[in-house]
């Protein structure tokens, strides 16, 4: 069970705005890649937002570039999930590998706001809006998908097949 | 089968596959720039000593290049100690251009072959027939590692174009007028066959803008279709100077859809009355005829990239710019896309054409348009780009505006100071 305080954004957020490319030249140091979450279009963000937070988008969120360091630099930042009506498809593979739980959630744009605590049962996509009561059922993930999340990632995955 | 599902059960070993389904497919091809220093922490991180084939990964740089920063520097150059480490075969550094660009000049884009790269516009290398995507650094990691990946069978999206351009409306007004129709998530998890008389009679280089530009409406994978022309220029491109075959050589024969192959929508669109368009900020499917948006004040024009930075699409702004001036307010940057670009275009006389009219030429590369370096934009600034991204933030200042057109609105835009119709 996840439980966090939401953080909400629209529609069509892109990775640029999630992680700009002028931070690109940061390959290998995770830490320093939270700091510029969503820093130049969302600034609010990196002072207000805490660890345990969950961030919630509407249709398509993630567009853009493959640069896997819009999702590294959220769970770094201590994001525990991200749920959203639709992913754009390389943002929502990059959240499975680097072990990021991801749930698409239709309608969850209008059932939750700002600042509401959401409980999330991963394995079976069950989430509570606790702060309204309203419950919301997100579209649960494959069990293989599940397992490469729940190994922490595809690189402790793949080491962990590797010595099977 | 689509062409998207014949491949994938290729390269998945099977007979054959429906949408939807997962495969686990064997890569031909992986491809890197920068991020390859991504890749490269997480497949150590791994614990394998040699990559799954050395000669199957193809390393090059061209987003920030020549280094803008001592990090950039130190990150290519732990990529340079990576691929002598390993053996790669096929590295470029810096020299050859982008990589959307330079692989196919390589003969690395195959019809029928699985292609991944850790760039987004991978989608670009569909226009020779190759399913080709984009992923993330540490999914190229397990690539790298074990020569495999797992995808869903995507659905089909089939667009039928027709129809003659008008002149100096190119390949870049189509597919910027689809992604308005279609909004920047019409085709997401999609592939896209294009196909129809327009695309028949479409060069090699506006083949590769529209699957470029795919990228931007969501598709996993975009394909143009493999025809006599696609494989003169694949062939010509897999020989060495003396004719015989490289290494990367492999059969290469045209690949189609088959006649019954199901399609979750057919679009078909007519370009004979298409009219020059252009992306306004801050959204790619933010798509406007270029006449309602003329007359607004410039500072930057960018003629280059992986959607436009080709031979015809210099050629294109050159006849607009001959025995012309970028106005004054306006500074012009032009970045072929590739080595062999920047010397044809050097042979054509384009390159003395932008000099002469008052444009920067830039080394063969990413440019500006991710907002790395050469050509960031100030808080208010204005840029008409033949580039593939306008949102906010990404070419400098969250205040400044970027509008997406094609080359010749670009070349017309520079000399007027504002946005301009290429036939005024």
């Amino acid at each position: 069970m996840i439980k966090g305080k939401v953080w909400k954004f629209g529609d069509d957020v892109n990775t640029d705005v999630i992680y700009p490319g002028k931070y690109l030249s940061i390959t290998a140091d995770p830490v320093e890649m939270a700091k510029h979450s969503f820093e130049t279009v969302h600034p609010n963000f990196i002072k207000e937002a805490k660890p345990g937070d969950i961030v919630v988008g509407g249709k398509f969120f993630g567009c853009g570039s493959s640069r896997e360091q819009a999702v590294t630099c959220l769970k770094h930042f201590g994001i525990k999930a991200i749920i959203a009506e639709s992913f754009a498809r390389i943002y929502y593979r990059n959240a499975i590998n680097l072990g990021l739980p991801i749930l698409v959630c239709k309608g969850i744009s209008s059932k939750v706001n700002q600042g509401d605590i959401v409980d999330i049962e991963f394995e079976t996509g069950k989430i509570k809006n606790t702060t309204t009561g309203e419950e919301l059922q997100a579209t649960p993930l494959p069990a293989f998908i599940m397992e490469i999340i729940n190994t922490g990632g595809l690189i402790p995955y793949l080491r962990q097949t590797a010595k099977k | 089968m689509t062409l998207a599902e014949k491949i994938l059960a290729r390269a998945g070993g099977k007979k054959i596959v429906a949408p939807g389904e997962i495969v686990t497919a064997k890569v031909d091809v992986a491809m890197s720039h920068e991020n390859a220093d991504v890749v490269l922490k997480a497949f150590r991180e791994i614990g394998l000593k040699k990559v799954w084939a050395s000669e199957k990964i193809v390393i090059l740089f061209d987003h920030r290049i020549p280094a803008e920063s001592e990090r950039t520097a130190a990150t290519h150059k732990r990529v340079r100690e990576f691929v002598a480490e390993q053996g790669i075969t096929h590295f470029y550094d810096m020299k050859l251009g982008i990589c959307h660009q330079v692989l196919p000049e390589k003969g690395h884009s195959i019809p029928g072959q699985l292609l991944v790269g850790t760039d987004s516009h991978t989608t670009t290398h569909g226009a020779f027939g190759t399913f080709a995507a984009g992923i993330g650094g540490t999914e190229m990691a397990g690539v790298w590692a074990t020569g495999e990946i797992w995808l869903r069978v995507p659905e089909t999206i089939k667009i039928i174009v027709s129809g003659k351009f008008k002149k100096n409306v190119s390949a870049k007004d189509l597919i910027l007028y689809i992604i308005g129709e279609l909004g920047c998530d019409g085709a997401d998890y999609k592939s896209v066959e294009f196909c129809g008389p327009t695309m028949d009679d479409m060069t090699i280089a506006g083949r590769m803008v529209l699957s470029n530009l795919s990228m931007e409406m969501g598709a996993k994978v975009a394909f143009c279709p493999v025809d006599k022309k696609t494989i003169e220029y694949v062939s010509s491109r897999n020989t060495n100077k003396s004719g015989t075959p490289t290494p990367l050589w492999r059969r290469i024969e045209i690949i189609k859809p088959d006649a019954d192959a199901s399609y979750e929508k057919v679009l078909e669109f007519d370009v004979s009355e298409l009219e020059p368009q252009v992306a306004c900020p801050h959204a790619v499917d933010n798509v406007k005829p270029v006449k309602e948006v003329k007359g607004l004040k410039i500072h930057q024009a960018l003629l280059g990239s992986c959607t436009n930075g080709r031979l015809e699409d210099l050629a294109s702004a050159a006849e607009i710019l001959e025995n012309k001036k970028v106005a004054e307010s306006v500074r012009m940057l032009v970045i072929p896309a590739s080595r062999e670009i920047y010397l044809e275009a050097m042979k054509a006389g384009y390159l003395e054409t932008f000099i002469k009219a008052g444009a920067l030429i830039l080394n063969p590369g990413c440019g500006p348009c991710l907002g790395g370096h050469q050509g960031l934009l100030a808080a208010g600034e204005v840029c008409i780009s033949t580039t593939n991204r306008n949102f906010q933030a990404r070419m400098g200042s969250p205040e400044s505006f970027i509008y997406l057109a094609s080359p010749a609105t670009v070349a017309a835009s520079a000399i007027k100071g504002e946005i301009a119709e290429a036939h005024e």
